[in-house]
C-alpha cells in the first residue's frame, strides 16, 4: 500500500508536448506509473512517445474516462487556468509543479478544489512517489536513480524541501529503512496538501509504520502535526528535523501572520511542540537515519 | 517579497478611497523645508526606512515650522538603519487624532485564503497589541473571489468595541483595504495607525503593503525593480543578480546579502546553496565551524549552467570572502554536471583565489565531480568536490581545514582571451558563442561536438563545428547554455570554443569595490 499514487493511479499530464512534461512523462512511465494520456491546448491529435494529445482535459476525460491524477507542468502564470480545468473534470488529485506560481492563484484553485471536493499537491512541488509503484512529478529526476535510490519499506517521507525529500529518502533507504512513499509538500506558504494532510493519510494507509519529517521554519504545518499527534488522531511514530535553526534571513514573516499563526513558526516553537506530543526530533540532519531506524526496530 | 515605500502604497489606498494626510517625499532637508511650507508649516517628518517601530529610532519627528522640518530632515537623513543609510523622508500634514486603530489583510497558510485582522487599538506594534490586549484583535478569513463584504466588516469593528457612525466607516475603510490587496496581489496589506480624527474623519497614517514576488510580472503599474523580500533596500549587488533572474525563466536564482563590511579574515564565506532546505542546512553546518555566510544564495529548480555561472561571478564578487562553499541537499534530481560546468567556468574567469569546497551529489555526480576536478590544478587554489555520501558537515570541516592550511591569496591576473582569428559565432540565449575555426582546424577531438548536452552541433565538410539548427533556433532555447562547448573544449579539445554570458553591470560594481 501507498498514499496518493500506485500501480493503479490513472495518469494525465498537462502540458506534454513542452521540454519538462516530455521529459517527466518519461521518467514517469519508466518508473511504471500508469500515464494515460496527455493534453495541451491547441495539439491535439498528437502522440508524445505514444501516448495520446487532447486539447482538453474534458476531452481527455471522454475518450479515456476519468482520471485519478493530473501531473501540471505549465509556466507559472497559466497554472491557475490549467489547475481549474483539471478540478472541474473531476480528477482527483492535481499535482502542480510549476515554481512562482502567484498566490492569489494557489487561492483560487484551493478554493476550486474545496468546492469540488478533489485534491492538489503543490505548487512548487518536486511530487510525489510511492516506492516500486509509481511517481507524480520528478522525484529521482531519472527512473534508474529512483530505483537505486528509494528502497521499499513501511517509513512514510513528507518534506517541505523538494531536494530534501530525495535525501530523507536516500539516507533513510541506505540506513536500512525501507520506504512506502516520499512526499513533498511543496515550498510556498499556501498549498494544497500541507503535512498535517500527508500525516493523516499516512495513518490511514496500512502499508505506512512509521513517518518521517523533514519540516522547516515559517508557517504552521508542524505545529499542525504535533496537535494530530497530541490528540491520538495520529498514533503512528514520527521522526523528525527542522531546517532553518541558523537561518537569520531568505524567509520572513510579517507580524500579523504570527498573530494569524498563534505565535507559531519558529525552530524552536517547531521542536517543542512536536518533542511535547511525542515525536522524535534529531538536531541534526545527519541523526534522521539512525534515529528513523532506531524508531522502526523499536 | 517586494515592499511598496510608504509614499506609493498611500497613493494605491488613497485611489481606492481611503484617506491619507497630504504630503510630499524629500531627498534633502531643503526639499523637506519647501514641502513643510507647502503643508502650511506645521508637519511630520518620518524617514523612509524597512522597520517597525520607528518613532523609538528618531526616525518620526513632528515640526511646527518649516525651519523645524529642515532640522528633523537633516538629523533622519544621518541615520542609518540596520547598516543601511536612510535616504528619503516623507513629510506630511499634522491632523489632530481622536482614536487611533489596526487594519491588515494578510494571507493565511492554515485556511488558505486570505484573513482581515483589525484591533481597536492601533500605533504600536500589533504583536504587542495582541499580546496585551488580546480582546482588542479580531480576524475573520474571507472568500478569494467574493471578497470582504461590508457586513462582515462592520462586525468585526463590533467584536472589538468600535459602534456608531466610526464603526461605518472604519468597516468601509477595511473593505477598500481588501480590494486593494486583491488588486496588487499582496501578501500582506497593513494600516497601522488608521485613525479617526475628531472630526470623524479615518485616516490611514500609515500603509505596509508586501506584493507577492511571484505576481510582480503582471503589475507593471507597480514599477517594482526588484522583486525579492529584503530587510533592506536592495543593494548594488542584489539588483545586478535580479537583472539575471527577471526574464529568465529557467529554474530559479535567489541572492540577497547578508552583510557587506567585512574583511579577510573574518570567516566569512561565499555560499551558494540549491534548493531552500539543503541551503538552511548547509548554513547551519558552516556555523558549527565558525564561519558566517556573506550572503544567502539559491539557484535550483534545473537551472542551466548560465544561471549557474553567472550566480557564482557574482557571489565571488563580494570582497573580502575567505572562502566559497557550495551545497545543495546533497541527493539532487536534477543534473549536476550542469551546475558543475557553470562553476569551472566562473572559477576560471575570476580566477578563484580562496579555498572552495563543492557538495554536488545527486544525478550525475559522478562526472559532475570529473569536471570540477579537472580545473582545480589549474587554479592553484585547493578546490574539493564531493557527492551525496559525504555529510554536508563533513564537507564544512573539510573547508575549515583547508583555510587553516591556506596562506595569503595569489594575485594573479584574469587569463587573456586572444581574440579568434576565424570566429564563428552564434546567440545563445541569454549570450553569445564563438567557435574559432582556426583553432578547430587542428583540434584532434572535436570534444564540443560530442560534449554538447542538446547535440545541436555537428562537423562541417571540413571537419569544423558548426550548427546543426538553425541560428534562430539556438537564439531561441536549442541551445541550452549548458557551457559544454567551452569547458569541455578546455579540458579535452584545442580551446577554440567561447561562451560569452554578460552580466549587466557587474564589471562596473567591481572597479567600484577595487575588485578591478
Ligand atoms: S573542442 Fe574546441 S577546439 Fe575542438 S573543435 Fe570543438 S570548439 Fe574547436
Ligand atoms: S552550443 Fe551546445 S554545447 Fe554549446 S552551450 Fe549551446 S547547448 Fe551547450
Amino acid at each position: 500500500m501507498a498514499i496518493l499514487v500506485d500501480e493503479t493511479t490513472r495518469v494525465l499530464v498537462q502540458g506534454i508536448t513542452g521540454r519538462e512534461g516530455r521529459a517527466r512523462a518519461a521518467l514517469m512511465r519508466e518508473y511504471g506509473t500508469r500515464l494515460i494520456a496527455g493534453c495541451t491546448p491547441g495539439r491535439g491529435g498528437a502522440t508524445v512517445d505514444g501516448v495520446p494529445v487532447y486539447d482538453t482535459v474534458a476531452e481527455a476525460v471522454e475518450a479515456h474516462g476519468g482520471f485519478d491524477a493530473s501531473v501540471v507542468y505549465v509556466p507559472a502564470p497559466l497554472v491557475k487556468d490549467a489547475a481549474l480545468e483539471s478540478i472541474a473534470a473531476g480528477v482527483r488529485l492535481t499535482v502542480l509543479v510549476g515554481d512562482r506560481v502567484p498566490v492569489w492563484d494557489v487561492m483560487a484553485i484551493a478554493r476550486a478544489a474545496r468546492a469540488a471536493g478533489v485534491d492538489f499537491l503543490g505548487p512548487n512541488t518536486l511530487g510525489v512517489l510511492s516506492v516500486g509503484k509509481g511517481v507524480l512529478g520528478m522525484i529521482g529526476g531519472r527512473a534508474e536513480s529512483a530505483r537505486a535510490w528509494f528502497k521499499p519499506g513501511t517509513m512514510g517521507v513528507a518534506s517541505r524541501s523538494g531536494g530534501m525529500t530525495s535525501s530523507t529518502g536516500y539516507y533513510l533507504s541506505r540506513a536500512g529503512v525501507g520506504l512506502s512513499t516520499l512526499v513533498h509538500v511543496g515550498g510556498d506558504s499556501i498549498i494544497g496538501l500541507p503535512m498535517p494532510e500527508v500525516v493523516t493519510r499516512f495513518q490511514a494507509d496500512p502499508g505506512t509504520e512509521a513517518i518521517a519529517l523533514f519540516g522547516e521554519i515559517g508557517g504552521s504545518q508542524e505545529e499542525r502535526v504535533a496537535e494530530l499527534l497530541a490528540s491520538g488522531a495520529v498514533t503512528k511514530p514520527v521522526v523528525a528535523y527542522i531546517g532553518g535553526r541558523a537561518a537569520t534571513s531568505g524567509v520572513r514573516f510579517s507580524h500579523a501572520g504570527a498573530i494569524v499563526e498563534g505565535g507559531r513558526g519558529t525552530h524552536e516553537g517547531k521542536v517543542a511542540a512536536l518533542r511535547a506530543a511525542g515525536a522524535v526530533v534529531v538536531d541534526t540532519f545527519d541523526e534522521l537515519p539512525a534515529a528513523a531506524a532506531e524508531l522502526v526496530r523499536s | 517579497m517586494a515592499r511598496l515605500p510608504e509614499s506609493q502604497g498611500k497613493r494605491i489606498l488613497a485611489a481606492a478611497g481611503i484617506a491619507v494626510p497630504r504630503g510630499e517625499v524629500a531627498r534633502t532637508p531643503a526639499e523637506a523645508q519647501a514641502a513643510a511650507e507647502r503643508l502650511g508649516g506645521a508637519a511630520v517628518v518620518k524617514g523612509q526606512a524597512w522597520t517597525t517601530s520607528r518613532a523609538g529610532q528618531g526616525l518620526i519627528r513632528f515640526v511646527s515650522t518649516p525651519a523645524e522640518a529642515e532640522a528633523a530632515a537633516t538629523a533622519i537623513l544621518g541615520l542609518s538603519v540596520r547598516n543601511f543609510p536612510v535616504t528619503e523622508v516623507l513629510v506630511e500634514e499634522r491632523l489632530a487624532i481622536a482614536s487611533e486603530h489596526y487594519a491588515g489583510i494578510i494571507l493565511d497558510d492554515r485556511r488558505g485564503c486570505p484573513v482581515a485582522l483589525v484591533s481597536s487599538r492601533g500605533g504600536s506594534g500589533i504583536e504587542e497589541i495582541a499580546r496585551a490586549h488580546p480582546e482588542s484583535v479580531a480576524e475573520l478569513p474571507f472568500d478569494v473571489v467574493e471578497g470582504l463584504a461590508d457586513h462582515a466588516a462592520r462586525e468585526l469593528w463590533r467584536r472589538v468595541g468600535v459602534r456608531g457612525q466610526a464603526q461605518q466607516r472604519l468597516a468601509a475603510a477595511v473593505v477598500r483595504l481588501a480590494e486593494v490587496a486583491r488588486r496588487v496581489e499582496a501578501r500582506a496589506a497593513e494600516v497601522n495607525p488608521l485613525v479617526v480624527t475628531p472630526e470623524g474623519m479615518v485616516v490611514a497614517l500609515d500603509c505596509r503593503i508586501t506584493v507577492d514576488d511571484a505576481a510582480v510580472f503582471r503589475h507593471a503599474e507597480l514599477g517594482i525593480d526588484v522583486a525579492r523580500e529584503l530587510d533592506h533596500p536592495p543593494t548594488r549587488l542584489e539588483r545586478i543578480a535580479w537583472e539575471v533572474e527577471r526574464d529568465d525563466y529557467r529554474g530559479t536564482f535567489y541572492f540577497l546579502q547578508m552583510r557587506e563590511q567585512f574583511a579577510r579574515g573574518d570567516r566569512v564565506v561565499a555560499f551558494h546553496g540549491a534548493g531552500g532546505g539543503g541551503s538552511m542546512m548547509a548554513m547551519d553546518a558552516l556555523q558549527r565551524q565558525g564561519f558566517s555566510v556573506a550572503n544567502f544564495c539559491d539557484t535550483s529548480g534545473n537551472p542551466p549552467a548560465s544561471k549557474v555561472y553567472r550566480a557564482a561571478r557574482i557571489l565571488l564578487s563580494q570582497p573580502g570572502v575567505d572562502a566559497y562553499f557550495g551545497s545543495g541537499s546533497g541527493v539532487a534530481s536534477q543534473e549536476q554536471f550542469h551546475s558543475a560546468r557553470g562553476l569551472v567556468k566562473a572559477f576560471l574567469e575570476e580566477p578563484l583565489a580562496v579555498p572552495a569546497v563543492v557538495r554536488l551529489g545527486g544525478n550525475g555526480e559522478e562526472k559532475a565531480i570529473e569536471i570540477l576536478q579537472g580545473c582545480a590544478a589549474e587554479l592553484g587554489v585547493p578546490v574539493e568536490c564531493y557527492g551525496k555520501d559525504t555529510p554536508v558537515d563533513a564537507c564544512a570541516a573539510r573547508l575549515a581545514e583547508l583555510l587553516a592550511g591556506f596562506g595569503p591569496s595569489p594575485v594573479r591576473a584574469r587569463p587573456p582571451r586572444p581574440a579568434p582569428a576565424r570566429p564563428y559565432t552564434f546567440k545563445s540565449p541569454t549570450g553569445e558563442i564563438t567557435y574559432d575555426h582556426a583553432v578547430c582546424a587542428s583540434c584532434a577531438s572535436k570534444a564540443c561536438v560530442a560534449a554538447c548536452v542538446p547535440q545541436i552541433l555537428e562537423l562541417s565538410g571540413d571537419g569544423l563545428p558548426v550548427l546543426k539548427v538553425t541560428a534562430e533556433e539556438a537564439a531561441r532555447g536549442r541551445c541550452t547554455e549548458c557551457l559544454a562547448c567551452e569547458v569541455d573544449c578546455r579540458a579535452h579539445g584545442g580551446g577554440g570554443g567561447r561562451v560569452e554570458l554578460p552580466i549587466a553591470g557587474l564589471d562596473d560594481y567591481r572597479r567600484s569595490r577595487g575588485m578591478e
